[in-house]
C-alpha cells in the first residue's frame, strides 16, 4: 500500500510546490498591453501582469471592465494594439491561436453539438494526430477526471448544464496543456452548482498543478478559487494580491467596495505619522486610521470599515476611535445581527454583530457609540 | 365556456359540500375542457384547412384521377365498349355482334359530330387510329347483313386482334396506358409490360434531363450560395443588411422580366458576347442561350436565394465561439471549418438544397424562353399536354410520375440526412 500512497503524496505536494518555492518561475507576462476596438476608447489599458507557473490567478472585475479583452489576447482571438504578451519566455506576437497550446473553456461551454461528448473530448488529440486508440483511452481518462464515465456516447444536448460544463472542462485539459484560460465557465449554472464545480476545479487544479487564468465577476468565486487575484476596473488591473491580501488591505476605494461588504465615512487628512494618519470627519470628531492611499495633509480621503471590524458592544469610554451612532434597523440572520446605523451624520453604516441571547439586540433609536481599532479603519482614495 | 368550468372545480376538494366531484366526474369535466380546446383550436385553422383542400388536395386528386381513368371512347362509342366486356377469346377477332355495335356507334357518333373523340383516343393506341376511324366511317353502309366480313372488307385493320385489344384496352374505365406511357412503356394484349418503341421513348429521357438540370442548378446555388450566406452571417450589420437587400432583390422582380433579362444579356449580340469579343477573350460570339448554358444561368440566378436564405439563417445562429473553441483546441482555421463549422450548416444545406431542387423540379417558364428543345422539362409536357393537345391522361399521367419521384427523393432524404434536421429559419 505505502508505496503508491507516498507517491500520490508526493505528487500532490510536488503541483502545490510551485506556487510558493518557483515565485521567479513566470510562465505568461503581458507587458504593456493595451487594446482598443474603436480606436478611440482603450478598452485594457497598459495592462502589466506576471503570471506565476501553476498558479491560479483569477481576474476578477465588474462586467465591461476588460477581462475577457485580456484573456482572448493571450487566447490569440484578439491581437494587442500596443505591447506584447510573453509565454514561456517568448514573444506570442506571431503564433496563432491554434499553435499556441493554450487550453480554453467558454461561459457557454461551445461543445460541438453534432458530435458525441467523447468525439468532443478528443477533438484535441486527433487534431494533433494521436493514434486512435490513445484518443479513446485519454479521452475516457479525462472524462473520469471530471466524473462522466457512461456517458461517453451522449451528445452535448443531451447533458445538463454541469454537465456539458465537465466535459468543456475535460476537453480543454485533454491535451496537458500548461496553461488553461476560463472565461466565467460557472456563470450559466445555479449557486449549488456552482459552488460544487468551484471546489472541484480547484481540487483539479491542485492535482494537475496547470496554470489556470479564470475570469470572474463573482468576488466569492475568486476569494474561494484563486491564489492570486488581479482586480480589474476600467481597462486597469486595480490591484493584483492574493484572497486575503486584497480582504484585508485593498489598496484603493474601488478594491475595497467591490470585495466583500464595505462602509465608508469620507473626511480629510489632518496628519500623517508613518504608518498611520489623522483624518476629521465631515461630522468634525477626528479619528485615527492606516495611511493606504492618501495624498498628504489636507487631502480628501475616504475611510473604509469591513461591518465585522466595527465594535458596537463592550466599549470603554477612553477607546481612541469611537463615533456617535444611531440605530435605525436590525435584522437577525441566526448567527449574527447586521445593525444599520446612522455614524458621524452618514447614513446605511452596517455593522455586523454576534449575537448572543444573553446580551439584548439593539432597537431602532437606540443612541449608542461605536468604535474601531486603527488597523481596521482604512484611509484610501476619496470617493 | 372552459374558464367556469376549471374554476368550478379548483375549489371542489376544499368545499365538503362540493364532494360530489368524484374522480369520474372531474375526468370527465377535463375531457370537456380538452374538447373545446381542440374544437377551438380546429376553428382557427379551418379557413386555410378548406382553402387548401380546394386549391391543392383536389386538384392533386383529380389529376391521379385523371391519369388513370379513361372514359372517352366509352363515352361516345358505348355499345362497342360494353360489348368487348363479352370478348373471352383474346386471340381471335371478337363475334359478329360486337362488329355490330362497333357499325351502331360509328353511325351515332358520325351524327353527334364525335368521331373525332373517338379518334384522337384510338389514334393513342393505334398508330394512324384516325384514318381507320374516320376511313371506316365515311364507306359504311346503312344496312349489312355480315357485320364483320362488311366492317374488314372496308379496313383490313379491323380483323386484326391487334386492333381490337387497342380499342379494348381503351374501352375503360381504368387504364395504365398513360402511366405506362409516361415512363416509355406499353402493355401488350396479353398484358406483359414491354417498352415502347424508339419513336415514342421520350419521357424516361425527360424525366433524366428534369433531374440533371435541377440537380445541377442546385449544385451551382450551394457552390454559389454558400460563401455569400457566409459572408451575410458574419459581417458586421451594417454591410450584412446591404447585402440582403441585394439578395432579396430579385424577389421583387417579375420572374419574366428576369428571365426576358437574361435573354438580352446572353444573346448572341447581347452585352455578354459583345464584352467578352471586345476583350479580346473570344473571337467569335459564343451561344449562350437557347441552350443548357442558358438554363443553367437564368435558373441558378433565380433560385439562388431559396438556398442563400435557410443557409444565412442557418449560419447565423453559430456562434463564433465554435470557431474559436476549435481553434483554442488546435485545430487550424481550415480544420476547424471544415471539421466544425460545415457539419453545422448541413441543416441549411439540406433544407436550401431540398427547397432548391423541388422548385427546379417544376421548372416551366425559365427553361421554356432560354432553354433549347433539348433543354425543355417535364413541366413544359404537362404544359403541352393540358394547353395544345388537351390530352389530359397524359398531362396527368406525366404529373404522376413527377411527384411519385419527388415523394421519393424526398423520402429518401429524410432517411439520410433527416428532415427534423432541416431549418429553414
Ligand atoms: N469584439 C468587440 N468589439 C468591440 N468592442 C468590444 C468587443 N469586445 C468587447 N468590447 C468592449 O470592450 C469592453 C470590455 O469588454 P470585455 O473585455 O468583454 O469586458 P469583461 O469581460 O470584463 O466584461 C466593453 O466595453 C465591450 O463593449
Ligand atoms: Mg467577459
Amino acid at each position: 500500500m505505502g508505496k503508491a500512497d507516498r507517491m500520490s503524496a508526493i505528487a500532490t505536494s510536488g503541483a502545490q510546490q510551485p506556487t510558493a518555492s518557483a515565485a521567479s518561475d513566470t510562465i505568461v507576462s503581458f507587458r504593456g498591453v493595451q487594446k482598443t476596438y474603436d480606436g478611440e476608447s482603450l478598452v485594457v489599458k497598459n495592462l502589466n501582469l506576471d503570471i506565476r507557473r501553476g498558479e491560479f490567478l483569477t481576474m476578477l472585475g465588474p462586467s465591461g471592465s476588460g477581462k475577457t479583452t485580456s484573456l482572448m489576447m493571450l487566447a490569440g482571438f484578439e491581437v494587442p494594439t500596443h505591447g506584447e504578451i510573453m509565454f514561456d519566455g517568448q514573444s506570442l506576437r506571431n503564433t496563432p491561436p491554434h499553435k499556441r497550446n493554450i487550453g480554453m473553456v467558454f461561459q457557454n461551454y461551445a461543445l460541438f453539438p453534432h458530435m458525441t461528448v467523447e468525439e468532443n473530448v478528443a477533438f484535441p488529440l486527433s487534431v494533433r494526430r494521436v493514434p486512435k486508440h490513445e484518443q479513446k483511452d485519454l479521452a475516457r481518462k479525462a472524462l473520469a477526471m471530471v466524473k462522466l464515465e457512461g456517458k461517453e456516447n451522449r451528445h452535448p444536448g443531451q447533458l445538463s448544464g454541469g454537465q456539458q460544463q465537465r466535459v468543456a472542462l475535460a476537453r480543454a485539459l485533454v491535451f496537458q496543456p500548461k496553461l488553461v484560460l476560463m472565461d466565467e465557465p460557472l456563470g450559466a449554472l445555479d449557486k449549488q452548482l456552482r459552488e460544487h464545480m468551484q471546489i472541484e476545479i480547484k481540487h483539479i487544479h491542485e492535482r494537475l498543478g496547470v496554470t489556470i487564468v479564470y475570469v470572474t465577476h463573482d468576488q466569492s468565486e475568486a476569494l474561494t478559487m484563486s491564489d492570486r487575484i488581479a482586480v480589474f476596473n476600467d481597462g486597469i488591473i486595480q490591484q493584483l494580491d492574493s484572497p486575503t491580501g486584497l480582504y484585508e488591505t485593498p489598496q484603493n476605494s474601488f478594491v475595497a467596495h467591490f470585495i466583500g461588504e464595505n462602509n465608508i465615512l469620507n473626511g480629510e487628512v489632518t496628519a500623517v505619522d508613518g504608518a498611520f494618519c489623522k483624518v476629521r470627519l465631515n461630522g468634525g470628531t477626528e479619528v485615527t486610521a492606516r495611511a493606504i492611499n492618501i495624498k498628504g495633509v489636507g487631502s480628501r480621503t475616504s475611510l473604509s470599515f469591513r461591518p465585522e471590524k466595527v465594535l458596537i458592544e463592550g466599549i470603554n469610554a477612553d477607546h481612541p476611535n469611537q463615533l456617535p451612532a444611531r440605530v435605525e434597523e436590525t435584522i437577525y440572520h441566526g448567527d449574527h445581527v447586521r445593525v444599520r446605523m446612522t455614524v458621524a451624520g452618514s447614513e446605511g453604516f452596517t455593522v455586523k454583530m454576534r449575537f448572543r441571547a444573553s446580551r439584548p439586540i439593539p432597537v431602532p433609536g437606540e443612541e449608542m457609540a461605536v468604535a474601531f481599532a486603527a488597523e481596521d479603519c482604512l484611509a484610501l482614495d476619496p470617493v | 365556456m372552459t374558464v367556469p368550468a376549471s374554476a368550478s372545480a379548483a375549489p371542489a376538494p376544499a368545499d365538503p359540500a362540493a364532494t360530489h366531484d368524484s374522480p369520474a366526474a372531474l375526468k370527465q369535466k377535463l375531457r370537456r375542457a380538452e374538447r373545446m380546446r381542440k374544437l377551438r383550436a380546429m376553428g382557427l385553422i379551418a379557413p386555410l384547412f378548406f382553402f387548401l383542400l380546394i386549391t391543392f388536395v383536389v386538384p392533386i386528386a383529380d389529376m391521379l384521377r385523371r391519369s388513370v381513368h379513361d372514359t372517352e371512347l366509352s363515352t361516345v362509342w358505348p355499345t362497342v365498349t360494353a360489348a368487348m366486356k363479352g370478348w373471352s377469346d383474346r386471340s381471335t377477332v371478337p363475334d359478329e355482334a360486337t362488329f355490330a355495335a362497333l357499325a351502331k356507334d360509328l353511325r351515332a357518333a358520325g351524327e353527334t359530330k364525335t368521331l373525332a373523340v373517338a379518334a384522337r383516343r384510338l389514334n393513342y393506341a393505334v398508330d394512324n387510329g384516325r384514318s381507320l376511324v374516320f376511313g371506316t366511317a365515311r364507306r359504311l353502309p346503312v344496312n349489312a347483313t355480315n357485320w364483320k366480313e362488311t366492317l374488314i372488307g372496308i379496313e383490313p385493320r379491323w380483323g386484326q386482334v391487334e386492333t381490337w385489344n387497342a380499342v379494348n384496352q381503351a374501352s375503360g374505365p381504368l387504364t395504365s396506358f398513360y402511366l405506362l406511357a409516361a415512363l416509355d412503356r406499353e402493355k401488350l394484349a396479353d398484358g406483359s409490360i414491354i417498352k415502347a418503341p424508339e419513336q415514342n421513348s421520350i419521357y424516361i429521357d425527360i424525366l433524366e434531363r428534369t433531374f440533371t438540370v435541377s440537380l445541377s442548378v442546385t449544385l451551382l446555388c450551394l457552390v454559389l450560395g454558400f460563401p455569400v450566406a457566409y459572408l451575410l452571417a458574419t459581417l458586421p450589420p451594417k454591410h450584412a443588411n446591404m447585402m440582403m437587400i441585394l439578395v432579396l432583390l430579385p424577389f421583387w422582380t417579375s420572374l419574366l422580366v428576369r428571365t426576358a433579362a437574361w435573354v438580352v444579356l446572353l444573346q448572341e449580340h447581347g452585352i455578354v458576347n459583345e464584352i467578352l469579343l471586345a476583350l479580346g477573350v473570344i473571337e467569335q460570339p459564343i451561344r449562350m442561350i437557347y441552350n443548357r448554358v442558358g438554363v443553367y444561368i437564368a435558373m441558378t440566378h433565380i433560385l439562388l436565394p431559396f438556398m442563400i436564405l435557410p443557409l444565412y439563417s442557418v449560419m447565423k445562429g453559430i456562434k463564433p465561439h465554435f470557431m474559436r473553441a476549435a481553434t483554442s483546441l488546435g485545430a487550424t482555421p481550415t480544420e476547424a471549418f471544415i471539421r466544425i463549422y460545415l457539419p453545422m450548416t448541413l441543416p441549411g444545406i439540406g433544407a436550401g438544397a431540398l427547397l432548391t431542387f423541388i422548385l427546379a423540379l417544376g421548372y416551366y417558364i425559365t427553361p421554356a424562353l432560354v432553354g433549347g428543345a433539348a433543354d425543355q422539362m417535364i413541366s413544359f409536357f404537362i404544359a403541352f399536354y393540358t394547353s395544345d393537345t388537351v390530352n389530359w391522361g397524359m398531362a396527368s399521367a406525366l404529373g404522376a410520375v413527377l411527384l411519385a419521384a419527388t415523394l421519393v427523393l424526398y423520402s429518401l432524404y429524410n432517411r439520410l440526412v433527416g428532415i427534423s434536421n432541416m431549418r429553414l429559419g
